[in-house]
This record gives structure tokens, C-alpha cells and sequence, in this order.
């Protein structure tokens, strides 16, 4: 009797849990989703994507956004979109009283991005798929196999087609009991991807059971090490031409203020930081009056920080420079003050706090060429210091003011005899001086804090790099702040950041005593003055 | 005007503005003196100031509850200037010259130790808010920030259960803090059985603005096909290129998690924090906590600065905590006589602003909660753990040869280094 009763309880439970499964399924996923415990959470996401339910994609999506909510009292989920909350799984208006948005943590993110992965390999827009096999490589679950290879079997996108493949390779070697010979053709697919990810994965095979697919992993790993420590040397002369360039642009200013007027301009790195201000203001007012025009905020803050500094500058050696100048300490001691004095305007005015300066789109992220990733930010920089070079060179090499400001910093005298205004020439050449400063802010508000203290941080650099390049001769700064970037990124990874900083300065002083005039000496007269 | 007509003017200008500064308010009543010692200028300014004004602000509403002993509390603030022997010269001008009761300041570990013999010579009390490396306790000085067991080792175990770390990155900054943090760190994994070449220890220069290859060795370091974690104890400015290069190099918070130990809702507020979403860090108390106390807090702190986009911190609460436990040690003991408010602070408590209550400890540190935040895109930190009650900080380290065996008793023993092996005070 008690046997029978089991047996129809049995039968009458399968009979009834069959037809709904998948709708009990999501019953259970949407009432975990419902929690503030991020493993309930987790299984919840799980159960989603097992049991099919439609409204999946938009609830994770939601959830990513931060805009899945729940009210602990009655489990019941919502999605909010813009001031519209609506319930999540039938779509009706929710009363939003006592929602509350799911947490989501780190773990919980991990498992948004597999699930979201699984449900947009089919997704009609190709980046979209590339996307999603890529969280789906990353996710390495077994689980995911049979969605890949229904992707797969529909693919027809090269580019999404291999990545797939690597993902089916990834979930592959992490499903235990899979067979041999498909382990190791997908080991193959996993080296021949090649990057530190594939590395990963290889390396995480070291205690695999079968010694055939132990050793496969061994030679995938050092064969991708091989390529990798090849790509390490191409890797840091990019990253020291990316620092050199960034030498480049802080001590170029001072190139011209140092180099050419002869002048030791401590307020320098002040000027730098003016520009980044200048570029903060901008954004600041884009962001208030026209977001739109936000991509352009850098191009618009190129010419204001110039003038900002450039301005700033010409009082600068108005009212206290012109005063000191053929005497160096003074000066010293005086532009040092300056510094002082605008640091702490800047930081009265604007709090000392650091102030966010946004990046446009174009240069955020990174793209890889042959494995090297290189963010779009660092390469805009290279290009930009390029041409602040290129165009400082004609402005003192093709213009009838770079005429006058060379004539009168190699005689001064006998400019002042042919009828040039010498006090004017100084004034305007240090405010261009200042100029190019500001401008290089621009740039650096992109890489850098932007505090009052961050003209500090360059002023002794942009020194060494002028002094090192030889005073006076723009192409020499060139040089000397593409051979300090490069030198000092491959000291780096060797001595430490500390120790390879110092190791420069060795070299810097020693070279200087070797040779006090720097790498590009000028010649003739004018020097000897 | 000549040059040095102007050189003159300008001083005495400047001379002014620096008096106006220290210049005290004038009372007729006897007021009781308390001295803010926190850097206004210089590269420590970006931190410091916020704890002068929440200092202020503290002062100004005892004042509004009658004072302390029924006298009006007088704050002297004096400007360091980011100079670590001007902090020694102005603790001494507050001490010997204004005859403040108690000094709250200090930032960093240098500041502290150049401050120490100052406040030991002239026996005076500072309180000093900021997470430090621990190692020290000192009978004139109250730490009410964390000690390394109440923020570096709860985020390690954090890392260990919750992200199944078992390859870790120690970067830090070149100076104390760090390396003693990262040396007490590295026992405590070793111990924990993680293996020495599982542990990456690197330092680089305050104000290091260029990550790109520290960026892609963290990358490399972490290909080895097991979970990798970022211990941070990069300092102030250099936090905000690290993390953009993070966000530029790809690496999220889902690959490899950076924990972060002096990155708090101040230093966020200067970037843009959607690429960060995810990263940690480990305090003892983050403005997102849902309390009254924190509530009224902040709402306080947005009246008193007219921004209601100020932010709170952890250096902020402990200086919360650290002068609420003094006016009540004063209270106490019924005098401000240093040595009977130091007597009377151990054993003191106070409701911190997370929910909790703070006790001072015989060894001068205090009770605190540990949470343990993930960054989110709007600046602040969402607390995804916590510990279970509150921790006592530890002034000497359990996991260091040297410290192992020395306890800080100021109650019992009077001593800040007692040897528990050779039963003597006076370190190891």
C-alpha cells in the first residue's frame, strides 16, 4: 500500500513537473534573483540561462546596469528604464515603492558576462557574437558547449568563427573526461591564439592526468613564451617612445625658456598644469552647456591652454623676469616662488583635490597589432608631441618672429642695432615658451591627476631632458627625451622602477661631465658670449 | 617699483596672509585649546585639508552642545605644509606657544615620526587618523586609524575565500608604509601556504604617472593560469595613471582584482570610475554605509562645507571617533591635564558611524569593523563584506621575526614594547 502510494506520488509529480519544467525553472531563477546573497544570485543566473526564459537577455542586461530591482518582502523583481519601472517578467507598471536595486559584486559579474556570452553567440550583429564568445572564452565552462556548437554551425563570420572556436576550446579543456585527441587539437587552437589568456589556460594544464596533453600544454607554453619574450623588446621600446613622448611634450616648453632664452624657469611645471586646468574648465562647461561637443573638448582646449599659459607667462616675465635677467640664481629663486604662488592659487581656487578630466572616445581603450596592444590614448599623445615638435620648429625656423627671436638670443646687441624691439621679442618668446607648456597640459590632464602638484612632477625631468639634449637645440630634446623614454623602459623591467630611475640619473651625470654642453653642443660665437 | 621693493612687498603680503591663517579667535572667556596639525599646502594638502575642515566642523557643533567642562573649545590650525620637519617645528609652536590640550594631525608615517619626540618632550596628546603600518605605540600618541590586522590581512583573507586568489601582485609605493605592510603581508600568504613564486613585491617612485610596463607585468605575472589578485598600497597621486592604464590595458576587475588600501571616495573623485567598477578596497568605514549615524554624519559635513558633493572618508570617522573619545576622556578625568587624559582614553568608547561602538585599547589603537568595498561607476564603494564584529588593532605584528613577541600595555604595564620572552620593556 505504502509502495503505491510513492509510486503515484511519483507519477503524479513527473506528470506534472514535466510540461512546466522550463516554467518552473524560471520561477526559481527570477525568485533567487530576488535576494541580497550574491551565491543566490549567482544560481539564479544560472537557472536563467538553463531554462530559456525569453525575457533573459533584458534581465541580465538590467542587472549589469544596476537597474534590476527587488523588494525582499515579496521576492518580486522589476526593471527600471529611465523613470519607467516595470515588472520583470510580465512587463506591467510596478509600484516602485520599496524596491531596491540586486547588489552585484565581482563574482556576480563574472557570471552576468558567461550567461550573457551563451545568449548573444546568436546574435544577429557580429561585433555583438565577437563579444560574446570572447566572455564565453573567458568564462571556460563546460556548460557553455552545446550553445558554441549550435553557434558554430550557423557562424559564417571568419574573424567570430575563430574566436568561437577558441571558446569551444577553452570549455573543452575544462570539462573533465573530455577525450584525448579533441584535448589536444584544442590545445593547438588555444597556442595558436597566443596571448597571455591562452597562456593561462595552458599553464593551468600542468597537472592534467594524461601525459600526452601535459606535454602538448609544455610546448604550447613555451612556444608562446618564445613569441612573448620576442614581443617583450617591441613591447618596451613602444611604451619608451610613448614616455619619451611625454618627456617630449613637458620639456619642450621649457626648451625654448631654458634652451633658448637662457633663462631657469622653475614655474615651468606650473604652466603645464595651468593647461591642464584650462582643459578641465572646458570640460566642465561642454559638459554643463553642450555634451555633445564633448570628443571635441581636447581640440577646443588646445588653443585656451595656450593662451592661458602663453598669457601667463608674458606677465610672468613682464613684471618679475626681465628684472633678473644675467642673473641665474635670482631667477631661480624668483620662478620658484612663482610655482609656489600658483600652486597654492590653484589649489585656493579650485580645491586640492584632484579634478576629473574625461577622456575622449577616441583615445580611450586599445587595439593589438601583431600582440601588441596599444591603448589609443598613448598613441594620440606620440602624434601630438610629433607635431607640437614639428609645428615649434617652423614657428622659430619659417616666421618672421622666429627670425627676431633667434637674432636676438645669439646677439642681442646687434638685433637691438637692426631695429628689434629685444624686450618685446623676450617677453613674447617666453610666453610661447609658457604656450607650449600649457598645451602640453592638455595632454597630460589625459594621463595624469590634475592637482595643483602636477607640474611638479615634470619640472625635474623636463630639466634633464634639456640639459641632456644640450641646451638650446630643439632636436636635441628630441633626441634626449626619445633615448630617456626608451632607456629608461628598458631598464625597467630589470632594475625596478626605483632603481632604473636612479641608474639614468647616474648616466645623466656622468655623460654631463664627459660632455657639459649635451649631446647636440652649439657651435660658434654666440656661445661663448 | 624696484625688484627688491616688490620682493619686500610681496613678503610682508605673504607674511600677513600666514598670520591671518594661525591667528587664533579671540574670546573673552577661558576657551580650551585644540590644535589641528594637517598639511593646507603642498603635496599632502589634496588629503589633509578635508581633516582640518571635518576637524572644524567637529569643534564648531561641541561648541553648539555647550563646549567640554563648560568652556568653549578654541581651534588653532597651524599649516605643516607638507614639510616633515615643519611638522615637528609647528607641533611644537601649538604645544609650547598656543597651549593646545590635545593635537589631532598627521598624515603620513614620516610626519608621525618626525612629530613623536615633540609630543614626548613637551608630554602632550596627538590623535593620528590615517591606516598606518603599525610597529609603534607610543604613550602620547592615540592611533585611530587601522592597524594592518584591521585592513590589510581581512582583505587578503577576502581575496583568498571569496575570488579563490592564489597568485598575488604586492605593489606599492617606495617608502614605509608600503614595504612594512607588503613585509607583514608576505609572511602572512607564506603561512597561509602560498608559494614564494606565487608572490610578485614591487615598488615604484611617489608620483609614478607611467604604469604601461608595471601595467603589463601585472598582466603577464597574472597568465599563469591561476587567480591573481593586486594588494595596492600605491599612495595618493600615482593611483590615478595605475588605474587608467589598468582600464586602457583591458584589465577588469573580473580578471584580475585590485585591492586597494589608500584609494578611498576622496581619491575617486577625481576620476572617471566606470572602467574601476569592480576594483576593492579595504576600510574601516565607507560613506555608502547605510546607518543614522553616517547619515547625520554626512548630511552634517554637506552643511558645514554648502557642497553637497563633498564626500566622506575613513580618516574622516576616525577623527570623528578620536575627538568624540577625547571630550569624553576630558570629561572623565574632569581637567585636561595630558597625563590624566591619557591615563583616563583607555577603556573609553564611542559609536562609530557604521553601527558599531569603538573602545580605545590599553595599547592606544581602537576597536573597528573591517568592510571591504567594490568600486561602483558612481565614486563610491558598494560593501560586499564585512568583517563579523569589531577587530582590536594590533600595534605590533604577529606575522614579523622582530614584533612577533613585543605587546603595547599602556594600562598595566606602561609600556609601549614589552617583551613577552625576555619579560623586559624595551623592544626585542
Amino acid at each position: 500500500m505504502r509502495r503505491c502510494l510513492v509510486l503515484l506520488l511519483v507519477a503524479w509529480c513527473t506528470a506534472w513537473v514535466l510540461p512546466a519544467a522550463a516554467q518552473t525553472g524560471a520561477d526559481t531563477a527570477y525568485a533567487r534573483l530576488a535576494s541580497d546573497s550574491y551565491s543566490d544570485i549567482e544560481a539564479g543566473i544560472a537557472a536563467l540561462v538553463v531554462s530559456g526564459d525569453p525575457k533573459a537577455g533584458p534581465v541580465l542586461r538590467a542587472l549589469t546596469d544596476n537597474r534590476l530591482l527587488y523588494r525582499p518582502d515579496d521576492k518580486a523583481l522589476a526593471i527600471k528604464d529611465g523613470a519607467t519601472v516595470t515588472d520583470a517578467r510580465t512587463g506591467a507598471a510596478v509600484n516602485p515603492e520599496g524596491l531596491k536595486p540586486v547588489r552585484v559584486n565581482n563574482r556576480v559579474r563574472r557570471a552576468i558576462d558567461a550567461a550573457l556570452g551563451t545568449l548573444n553567440l546568436l546574435a544577429p550583429d557580429a561585433a555583438t557574437r565577437r563579444n560574446a564568445a570572447d566572455a564565453v572564452f573567458k568564462a571556460r565552462d563546460a556548460a557553455a558547449l552545446p550553445a558554441l556548437d549550435a553557434a558554430l554551425a550557423r557562424e559564417t563570420d571568419a574573424v567570430v568563427k575563430r574566436t568561437m572556436q577558441e571558446a569551444r576550446a577553452a570549455a573543452l579543456l575544462a570539462r573533465p573526461g573530455a577525450p584525448e585527441i579533441e584535448r589536444l587539437s584544442a590545445i593547438d587552437t588555444i597556442q595558436a591564439r597566443g596571448d597571455s589568456e591562452a597562456l593561462a589556460i595552458l599553464r593551468g594544464l600542468s597537472a592534467d592526468p594524461a601525459q600526452s596533453v601535459r606535454d602538448a600544454a609544455a610546448r604550447g607554453v613555451s612556444g608562446i613564451e618564445t613569441r612573448q619574450a620576442l614581443m617583450a623588446n617591441v613591447q618596451n621600446a613602444w611604451y619608451g617612445v610613448s614616455l619619451g613622448s611625454v618627456l617630449l611634450l613637458a620639456a619642450i616648453g621649457l626648451a625654448i625658456t631654458f634652451g633658448v632664452m637662457g633663462i631657469i624657469n622653475m614655474a615651468h611645471g606650473e604652466m603645464v598644469m595651468l593647461g591642464a586646468y584650462t582643459t578641465y574648465l572646458v570640460q566642465e562647461l561642454i559638459r554643463q552647456k553642450a555634451p555633445f561637443l564633448f570628443d571635441w573638448s581636447l581640440p577646443i582646449a588646445i588653443p585656451l591652454a595656450f593662451l592661458a599659459a602663453g598669457a601667463v607667462g608674458i606677465l610672468i616675465e613682464r613684471t618679475v623676469i626681465r628684472h633678473l635677467y644675467g642673473r641665474p640664481l635670482e631667477t631661480l629663486l624668483a620662478t620658484w616662488g612663482i610655482s609656489l604662488i600658483l600652486q597654492q592659487a590653484v589649489r585656493s581656487a579650485f580645491g586640492p583635490t584632484n579634478r576629473e578630466v574625461g577622456a575622449p572616445s577616441y583615445m580611450s581603450g586599445a587595439f593589438e597589432v601583431f600582440g601588441l596592444s596599444i591603448t589609443w590614448g598613448r598613441l594620440w599623445i606620440v602624434v601630438f608631441a610629433m607635431a607640437v615638435f614639428v609645428a615649434l620648429n617652423l614657428i622659430l625656423k619659417a616666421t618672421s618672429f622666429g627670425l627676431k627671436t633667434r637674432a636676438v638670443t645669439q646677439n642681442r646687441r646687434m638685433a637691438a642695432a637692426m631695429g628689434i624691439r629685444t624686450p618685446w621679442i623676450d617677453a613674447f618668446t617666453f610666453g610661447l615658451g609658457s604656450g607650449i607648456a600649457g598645451v602640453a597640459g592638455v595632454a597630460l590632464s589625459q594621463i595624469d591627476n590634475v592637482s595643483p602638484n602636477l607640474g611638479q612632477g615634470y619640472i625635474i625631468d623636463s630639466f634633464l631632458v634639456v640639459v641632456f639634449g644640450g641646451v638650446g637645440n630643439l632636436w636635441g630634446t628630441l633626441v634626449a627625451a626619445l633615448t630617456l623614454g626608451v632607456a629608461n623602459k628598458f631598464l625597467e623591467p630589470y632594475a625596478g622602477a626605483v632603481l632604473g630611475k636612479i641608474l639614468l640619473l647616474v648616466f645623466i651625470i656622468l655623460f654631463i661631465q664627459k660632455r657639459p654642453r649635451g649631446l647636440f653642443a652649439l657651435k660658434g660665437r654666440a656661445v661663448e658670449a | 617699483m624696484t625688484w627688491k621693493g616688490w620682493l619686500s612687498r610681496a613678503a610682508v603680503a605673504g607674511g600677513l596672509a600666514l598670520g591671518t591663517l594661525a591667528s587664533t579667535v579671540a574670546s573673552a572667556q577661558e576657551t580650551i585649546k585644540v590644535g589641528i596639525l594637517h598639511s593646507l599646502s603642498g603635496t599632502m594638502a589634496i588629503s589633509e585639508t578635508t581633516l582640518k575642515d571635518v576637524m572644524l566642523m567637529l569643534i564648531e557643533e561641541q561648541n553648539k552642545k555647550g563646549g567640554v567642562l563648560g568652556k568653549k573649545l578654541e581651534a588653532v590650525v597651524v599649516d605643516p605644509a607638507s614639510n616633515w620637519p615643519l611638522f615637528a617645528e609647528k607641533a611644537r609652536e601649538l604645544i609650547a606657544k598656543d597651549k593646545v590640550s590635545a593635537v589631532f594631525g598627521c598624515w603620513t608615517s614620516v610626519s608621525r615620526k618626525s612629530v613623536l619626540p615633540v609630543f614626548k618632550e613637551l608630554n602632550s596628546i596627538l590623535f593620528y587618523p590615517v591606516q598606518y603600518e603599525g610597529e609603534e605605540s607610543e604613550r602620547n600618541v592615540f592611533y585611530t586609524g587601522a592597524a594592518p590586522n584591521q585592513q590589510a590581512i581581512p582583505a587578503v583573507d577576502y581575496l583568498m575565500k571569496e575570488e579563490k586568489v592564489e597568485r598575488w601582485v604586492l605593489e606599492g609605493t617606495d617608502y614605509v608604509y608600503p614595504r612594512t605592510t607588503n613585509k607583514i603581508l608576505e609572511a602572512y600568504l607564506k603561512a597561509k601556504g602560498v608559494k614564494p613564486e606565487d608572490i610578485s613585491i614591487n615598488y615604484t617612485p611617489f608620483g609614478q604617472s607611467d604604469w604601461q610596463t608595471r601595467v603589463a607585468a601585472i598582466k603577464s605575472f597574472g597568465s599563469a593560469g591561476k587567480k591573481t589578485a593586486v594588494v595596492s598600497t600605491i599612495n595618493g597621486d600615482a593611483n590615478v595613471p595605475f588605474y587608467k592604464e589598468l582600464a586602457n590595458q583591458g584589465i577588469k576587475a573580473t580578471d584580475i582584482p585590485v585591492v586597494a588600501f589608500s584609494v578611498g571616495e576622496e581619491e575617486l573623485a577625481g576620476i572617471d570610475t566606470k572602467p574601476l567598477l569592480g576594483h576593492l578596497a579595504a576600510w574601516n568605514y565607507f560613506m555608502s554605509i547605510d546607518t543614522p549615524a553616517n547619515k547625520a554624519f554626512i548630511e552634517k559635513w554637506h552643511a558645514y562645507t554648502k557642497n553637497p558633493k563633498r564626500v566622506t572618508n575613513d580618516p574622516m570617522e576616525a577623527h570623528y571617533i578620536g575627538f568624540n573619545m577625547w571630550v569624553k576622556a576630558v570629561e572623565k578625568a574632569g581637567t585636561t591635564d595630558p597625563d590624566k587624559v591619557i591615563a583616563t582614553l583607555p577603556g573609553i568608547k564611542q559609536d562609530n558611524l557604521t553601527g558599531g561602538t569603538s573602545e580605545m585599547l590599553a595599547n592606544h589603537h581602537i576597536t573597528k569593523p573591517v568592510f571591504i568595498g567594490e568600486i561602483k561607476d558612481n565614486g563610491q564603494f558598494d560593501v560586499v563584506w564585512k568583517t563579523d564584529g569589531l577587530i582590536p588593532g594590533e600595534a605590533w605584528s604577529k606575522q614579523l621575526d622582530g614584533s612577533k613577541d613585543l605587546e603595547a600595555d599602556w594600562v598595566k604595564l606602561n609600556c609601549g614594547n614589552y617583551n613577552t620572552k625576555t619579560k623586559k620593556c624595551g623592544g626585542a
